[in-house]
């Protein structure tokens, strides 16, 4: 069922450039002008006229099969169907005639001769197609009775089908269904999974998952487009059946993954219904996947922590206090160590998922109320290099394309991004244009779904080595060069010619050849070369890439060469084209925008620019530190050393998610007043003394920026279930701190942004809620934001292509550990999982697995489901294997999702040199069979369970108020 | 997207032999623009049937998903997905068959056999299918037995047919 809230006009708008050429028709006696290639049903809907319809809907190509939507057009033969007739030049239309009244009557008797009478019932009422099109076209009695063959008497029909009520999200009930094939199509269009098909023909008609099998058993990925695309009941939300149809609507943005879709939350009362895409969503244009629309029941999740604690020791019990009681104690702490430690002795964290204004007010309040500069984000440990590398090349820190560029790519490289499991609405976009025919290289140690998927097949796999992308971009690069491909008329005209003349004479010298480099990819050089040529001369090519290029030693490095890459072929400044770091959480981009690092103001303007901290200083009043704070890990250092005391965390969980967790934990251990914000009892939180409950992005108002540097709005829908929003959480420790925050709204701090960030000058909430979503730039330059950036001149200037010597990784395989362990995601759960482990998500994806190659499974009488250890020179656990083929001999893989996995446990301290960004993405490990959990585990379970039961036993504080 | 802990195999799978024998149909065929019909017939004339368990090695050397090909195979009728009868019997059921006389053989079938249309009698002797028109309307009526079309049917021709096939009298 689509949103009632979202009007449909039958078919998709033409994207073609004929769109600039209007056509002119008379619908009914009107005149009508419309791009040429409009069909006639969405020319008649965009002049409010509507035609009835069934199978068509404006998410899906016109398919014609309903007979519902026929015309007369004068001059046409007989009553063609609106949807499949494209507009002419002086055609005249008309929708309404006595013949066809007659004609759409029969069809619709025949519709409802087969179809349950029982509206009153049926969880679409007053909302159903069906129901609609019976009401417009008028079917009083049927001359078809009820007492035939049909799908819905279960008595007395082999026909019937039961329901499939597998899905833990939607329920099927073939019964209800009118085979529109609207499911069918959402699922080949808008999703490219292909799981769905119509068995049989005729009256045998059905709508099968896979081989009529169950549809969670088939290949459906529960995205949910078949369930909005349904006209009828026969796909429907299960919440829908239990609660109702909601009655009220709120347009917000998802707090996943990087793609920032637009949802509306549909709502009764303070209850969230479903949430349900939203057809103009920019980023996502009505399609969503299985975590966004469905996976929100964590936000009532019966785990979450709705009551501030506190607690002198992580060996007591906690004590539920008051909200004054809980800041009061917070401000104290915090001043009481920086008077006996130093004012460097304590610092904040701010989180990827919470919105722009609360990063804003966290690092406002780091530098401004705690006098420092210790501020640091979880984007540290997955796209920081993409920062450094983007703004050395290119000038800016994010990525050059919108989404929709897509639509025009001819050639894309994908290098270390899974998108259908991490960016899965991306990933079907990116399907989409595939099936158009659009060429694909994919780099990856591991077969990715997108290599070989039906309708889809990369011309090139470079399944490379974990830890070589710096030398295959630079053969790629050297390839290009040597066979003369590459752009110098671009390059000419738009980058430095002293730096380009350096790099060429680098990348020329034989060690980056694709033979010389083959040592260290593994991949053969006649691949290389043949992928260079096509990214070089295949038409528009972007480069797509995501955490397998960033988390690495050399992550800006490879970020570099990627810019390298594009600027060499005039790969930039265009629709089509550019670098795209695909982000992995919500508000990457945006918290990085704002200010999160220690050496960075937000705008990414360095603290020791002195003009720019002067601003600062004018509009919050205080004087700033010149000199950069610690980041994360030297964070840990500090609190090893003994000089680093508290730390204030919004929405993170450094425990889980930071490298070597052993010595996290140890830092973590050392600090006397860590104070976690957050929505659970996560990892971090068992080692904290403050506990301040946070609130859900349906709880609170606010930006994330995805992707695309879009801001789009997130808004409240539901009061905060601990009271507060976490940018009230913020401002009230400030205060209590002495340095005044009066914010009534998030869009005052927003106002503030815009104030002091030259590239967010031009936004607003107002502008927000005008334009939809906003991408920055948004300035005088640029007032209704920057979909594709660099495109007459690189806001650097000039392009500066940078050397990007290749160096191999001091994480090296050897006789004790000659694996190497790589990590990623999967579509069912994100990120440490504390979201979607609380959903029924888990039932996909209960535990992570070890995957490893059969040869390395049966050098050591590994089998299916074995627990094995993975032992690295960090630390050891135990996981199930799956014995796989994706995966190359010499490297396993595993997920994150799971606490005690603890494949952090096994990740070691190497990172980036530029950046810091861990190296998850390479660890030299060995595996064994073993026949228990790790010591490691063991002792994670004892202490995880400890923590739980001081939650348990959680007092009251003999003071308690209301907040 | 499959759940975990929970297997979720259509059918029996290909036993090793079948893997080999069906391997050598796809293999040559692949490649050819529109590949899944002949496919499809390929395996229906080597196996009798096309086995749900195929679907998967056709899907992926297609590169279609599993769902498409259920959906062709289930679209066509003479495409089954169950093994047939040692002999397989098509009567035609079309305007001029049935003008002819076909209702008198469909009634003839119907009580010799004891099974209805798209049924296989218990022995596994014979499988009866409807067939609508087989080109044969002048020599009327038609049915095909193992691919052989025999015209002009009365009910003591068809009473020979199925003795020449073993059915019990």
């Amino acid at each position: 069922m689509r949103s009632k809230f979202d009007p449909d006009l039958g078919t998709p708008a033409i994207q073609s450039l004929d769109t600039l050429k209007l056509v002119q028709l008379s619908i009914n006696g009107i005149a009508v002008r419309v791009p040429a290639g409009t069909s006639v049903m969405r020319a008649a809907a965009l002049n409010d006229i509507q035609v009835p319809r069934l199978c068509a809907t404006d998410t899906l190509d016109a398919f014609g099969s309903c007979r519902l939507c026929l015309v007369e057009i004068e001059g046409m033969k007989g009553y063609p169907a609106s949807c499949t007739t494209p507009v002419a030049e002086g055609m005249k239309v008309t929708t309404q005639s006595t013949r066809l009244a007659e004609l759409r009557r029969g069809v619709m008797e025949l519709y409802v001769s087969d179809h349950p009478l029982d509206c009153d019932t049926c969880p679409a009422n007053g909302h159903c197609e069906l129901q609609d099109m019976a009401e417009v076209i008028g079917v009083g009695d049927t001359r078809y009775h009820h007492e035939g063959a049909n799908h819905f008497r279960e008595d007395a029909n082999p026909a019937f089908a039961a329901p499939d009520v597998s899905n833990p999200y939607f329920a099927f009930d073939p019964s209800l269904c009118i085979v529109c094939s609207r499911c069918v199509r959402a699922c080949d269009e808008v999703q490219g999974t292909h799981a769905l098909t119509i068995q049989g023909r005729g009256f045998d008609s059905k709508v099968a998952a896979s081989q009529d099998q169950s549809f969670l058993d088939s290949e459906c990925v529960s995205c949910g487009a078949c369930v909005q695309a349904c006209p009828t009941a026969a796909l429907m939300e299960k919440s829908v059946i239990a609660q109702g149809q909601p009655e009220r609507n709120e347009i917000t943005t998802c707090a996943y993954c990087g793609v920032g879709c637009s949802f509306r939350a549909e709502m009764q009362g303070e209850d969230v219904v479903r949430m349900v895409p939203h057809i103009d969503g920019k980023a996502n244009h009505g399609h969503a996947c299985v975590k966004g629309r469905f996976a929100i029941g964590y936000a009532t999740h019966a785990e979450r922590i709705t009551k501030p604690m506190i607690r002198a020791s992580i060996h007591e019990p906690w004590t539920v206090v008051s909200w004054d009681e809980a800041i009061a104690h917070t401000a104290r702490e915090f001043r009481r160590i920086q008077a006996e430690h130093g004012r460097d002795s304590i610092g904040g964290i701010t989180s990827s998922r919470c919105t722009n204004e609360e990063t804003w007010l966290v690092q406002k309040l780091v530098r401004a109320a705690f006098g420092n500069n210790n501020v640091d984000t979880c984007a540290r440990v997955c796209h920081s290099p993409t920062g450094y590398g983007l703004k050395a090349t290119l000038g800016e820190s994010a990525g050059t394309q919108n989404f929709d560029s897509v639509r025009k790519t001819d050639v894309m490289f994908v290098i270390g991004a899974n998108p259908t499991d991490a960016h899965p609405v991306f990933g079907s976009a990116m399907k989409r244009r595939l099936r158009e025919g659009a060429r694909l290289i994919v780099a990856d140690p591991r077969s990715i779904d997108l290599v070989r998927t039906p309708h889809v097949q990369a011309d090139y796999l470079l399944q490379l080595k974990p830890g070589s992308n710096v030398a295959l971009l630079n053969a790629m690069a050297h390839a290009i060069v040597e066979e003369g491909l590459h752009d110098a008329a671009f390059i000419a005209l738009r980058c430095e010619d002293a730096s380009f003349q350096r790099w060429l004479t680098f990348i020329r010298e034989p060690r980056n050849s694709p033979e010389a480099s083959e040592a260290d990819t593994g991949v053969p050089a006649a691949s290389v070369r043949a992928a260079a040529r096509l990214y070089a001369t295949g038409g528009n090519a972007a480069i797509y890439y995501g955490l397998g290029v960033t988390e690495h030693a050399q992550g800006s490095t490879a970020v570099m060469a990627i810019a390298n890459l594009a600027m060499l072929t005039g790969n930039i400044g265009r629709p089509g084209v550019g670098v795209n770091p695909m982000r992995g959480q919500n508000n990457v981009q945006g918290s990085c925008d704002m200010g999160s690092f220690p050496h960075e103001l937000p705008g990414y303007r360095h603290v020791s620019d002195n003009a720019v901290r002067a601003e600062f200083e004018k509009d919050w009043g205080v004087g700033l530190l010149a000199e950069p704070g610690l980041r994360i890990p030297n964070m840990f250092e500090a609190a090893l050393d003994g000089e680093f005391k508290a730390l204030y965390i919004q929405g993170e969980d450094l425990a889980q998610s930071d490298p070597n967790t052993q010595h996290v934990t140890a830092a973590l251990s050392a600090m006397e007043c860590i104070v976690v914000q957050d929505l659970f009892l996560n990892e971090t939180a068992k080692f904290a003394h403050v506990f301040l409950p946070g609130s859900t992005f349906l709880e609170k108002d606010g930006t994330f920026t995805n992707a695309e540097r879009r801001i789009s709005r997130v808004r409240k829908v539901m009061q905060p279930k601990a009271g507060y929003a976490d940018w009230e959480i913020t401002q009230l420790i400030a205060q209590a701190m002495g340095y005044p925050m009066h914010y009534t709204h998030p869009s005052e701090i927003m106002e503030e942004i815009a104030r002091l960030t030259p590239t967010f000058a031009g936004v607003s909430y107002a502008r927000i809620d005008e334009l939809g979503s906003i991408q920055w730039p948004c300035n005088d330059a640029a007032p209704e934001g920057t979909p594709i950036m660099h495109v007459d001149e690189f806001v650097r200037g000039k392009g500066r292509f940078m050397l990007t010597e290749y160096l191999p990784t001091t994480e090296r395989v050897n006789a004790r550990f000659p694996l190497i362990l790589t990590t990623g995601r999967i579509l069912s759960q994100y990120n440490v999982g504390a979201q979607t482990r609380r959903t029924p998500n888990s039932l996909w994806h209960s535990e992570d697995v070890l995957e490893i190659h059969p040869h390395d499974a049966e050098q050591r009488g590994i089998a299916e489901g074995d627990w094995v250890g993975i032992a690295s020179r960090a630390g050891d656990t135990v996981l199930r294997a799956r014995i796989s083929s994706r995966m190359q001999a010499g490297v396993v893989y595993t997920t994150f999702h799971f606490p005690f996995s603890g494949a952090n446990v096994i990740t070691t301290e190497n990172s980036d040199w530029a950046t810091n960004c861990p190296e998850y993405k390479v660890t030299a490990v060995e595996v064994t069979r073993v026949s228990q959990p790790s010591e490691w585990q063991q002792r994670y379970r004892a202490f995880s369970d400890a923590q739980q039961q001081l939650l348990r036993e959680r007092r009251m504080s003999p003071t308690p108020a209301a907040p | 997207m499959k759940p975990v802990a929970k297997s979720s195999s259509a059918s029996n799978p290909l036993d090793a032999d079948m893997h080999l024998r069906l391997e050598g149909i796809i293999t040559p065929m692949a490649a050819m623009p529109g590949a899944l019909l002949p496919i499809l017939h390929a395996v229906q004339d080597a196996f009798g049937h096309v086995p749900p368990a195929c679907v998967p090695l056709i899907a992926n050397a297609l590169n279609l998903s599993r769902a498409e090909v259920h959906g062709v195979i289930s679209f066509y009728h003479d495409f089954r997905s169950t093994p047939p009868g040692r002999h397989v019997l098509k009567l035609c059921r079309a305007e001029a068959c049935q003008a002819r006389g076909a209702r008198e053989l469909e009634a003839q079938l119907v009580s010799r056999l004891g099974i209805g249309f798209h049924e296989t009698t218990a022995d596994g002797s014979i499988t009866l299918e409807p067939v609508y028109c087989l080109g044969n309307c002048a020599c009327a009526p038609t049915a095909m037995l193992d691919g052989t079309v025999h015209g002009r049917l009365s009910t003591e021709r068809m009473a020979s047919l199925l003795d020449s096939c073993g059915v019990k009298k």
